[in-house]
């Protein structure tokens, strides 16, 4: 099933690219230069998201070095062993709304740690797997076109994150425990 | 985003003092500062790349016929945007694109959308409630195959990866559902 899954998903793109193609030439709509004028478009933008990618990720990388995550880690001990949360996946918990690369860094830890065939790892691996990290999209999504301004579009994000967190301990503990 | 952004950063001088930390902290602020930018230069080539192929579809028409089709589905999410066709479309890619699990092709589709619907923005510093809703529905991260997290389960010799799909999906459809429900809420608090 699984292979079946990814050698699909690596066939998605070269099959969006093929339909596109053709349709182009069937329509006779000048592909290349239409290519050529998209693409440039790429670079202006990239340049654009760097002033709000560098406060997001300075702000994460300094928290997540501060050990401020180690301190919240004991304040919340006595919930985590009520609701039989391995407290290896707390960190996980806090940095998945943060960073993306953190998050992955953080769950080959948990494997690392606990094993790749542990409760730690198979929840570790829901979470990471259930959700986008929030700061990250928001900056580059909002950066890209200079919104300062965010209204409520991250409250609403951290809050289906944290839905999307008591889900996965939920169904989890229904799966694997 | 004002305050996250002063909170973050005091809270972390005030715990970097109280764990005696404060060396790997300004190491890792210039260091950080660093991998932004380098984040931010390696997207010059695959946002290159998929605006120039989107682009190829936007002037042949596939655009067109492709937001038809589920256009109807987006406008009960996003009834401002009933006159803004390109938006849809990018919108509908962006959300095709992130379920099959392809982030980095979604990226470009989703700041092609943001930018369609900044055109009809009357502030241009704030936020519209469907960019809200696009960031919210964006950051639930809705995907039928997590194929990172299996690639690195793989990777590190888990007995049957595939067990996470079932769970995952489920887990993020809640969380999909819920960023709706809660964007829409907030947006009548936040004008």
């Amino acid at each position: 099933m699984i292979k079946i899954l990814n050698s699909l998903s690596i066939y998605i793109i070269p099959f969006m690219i093929t339909i596109i193609l053709i349709y182009a030439t069937y329509k006779k709509s000048p592909a290349y230069e239409s290519f050529v004028d998209g693409a440039k478009e790429g670079f202006n933008i990239a340049i654009k998201i760097i002033p709000y990618l560098i406060a997001i990720i300075v702000c994460t990388a300094v928290f997540r070095a501060s050990g401020a995550i180690d301190i919240l880690q004991n304040i919340l001990k006595p919930i985590l062993d009520f609701f039989k949360i391995p407290a290896e996946t707390t960190i996980l918990m806090i940095t998945r709304s943060l960073s993306g690369s953190a998050t992955l860094g953080v769950l080959s830890d948990i494997i690392n740690q606990t094993g790749a065939n542990s409760y730690a790892t198979k929840l570790a691996a829901v979470i990471t797997g259930s959700s986008e990290t929030t700061f990250y999209v928001a900056s580059v999504y909002f950066g890209a076109i200079g919104i300062k301004k965010f209204r409520h579009a991250l409250l609403a994000g951290i809050m289906a994150d944290i839905v999307g967190i008591i889900a996965a301990i939920w169904i989890c503990s229904i799966f694997f425990l | 985003m004002n305050y996250i952004f002063i909170f973050l950063i005091l809270i972390s001088f005030i715990c970097a003092i109280i764990n005696n930390k404060m060396d790997i902290v300004v190491d890792e602020l210039l260091k950080s500062s660093q991998r932004a930018v380098e984040i931010a230069l390696g997207l010059i080539g695959i946002m290159g790349f998929w605006l120039g192929i989107i682009n190829i579809a936007k002037k042949s028409g596939l655009i067109d016929i492709f937001s038809k089709l589920i256009k109807k589905t987006l406008l009960l999410i996003f009834p401002d945007l009933k006159e803004n066709n390109e938006a849809i479309s990018n919108i509908a890619l962006n959300i095709t694109a992130n379920a099959m699990g392809l982030t980095n092709a979604a990226t470009p589709f989703g700041i092609k959308a943001m930018e369609n619907m900044q055109k009809e923005n009357k502030d241009k510093q704030k936020a519209t409630n469907s960019m809200c809703t696009f960031l919210a529905i964006n950051t639930a991260g809705f995907q039928i195959v997590p194929a990172v997290v299996i690639a690195i389960l793989s990777a590190a010799k888990m007995s049957n990866p595939s067990q996470i799909i079932i769970p995952t999906l489920i887990v993020t459809t809640i969380a999909f559902i819920s960023a709706l429900f809660f964007v829409k809420i907030l947006e009548r608090f936040y004008k």
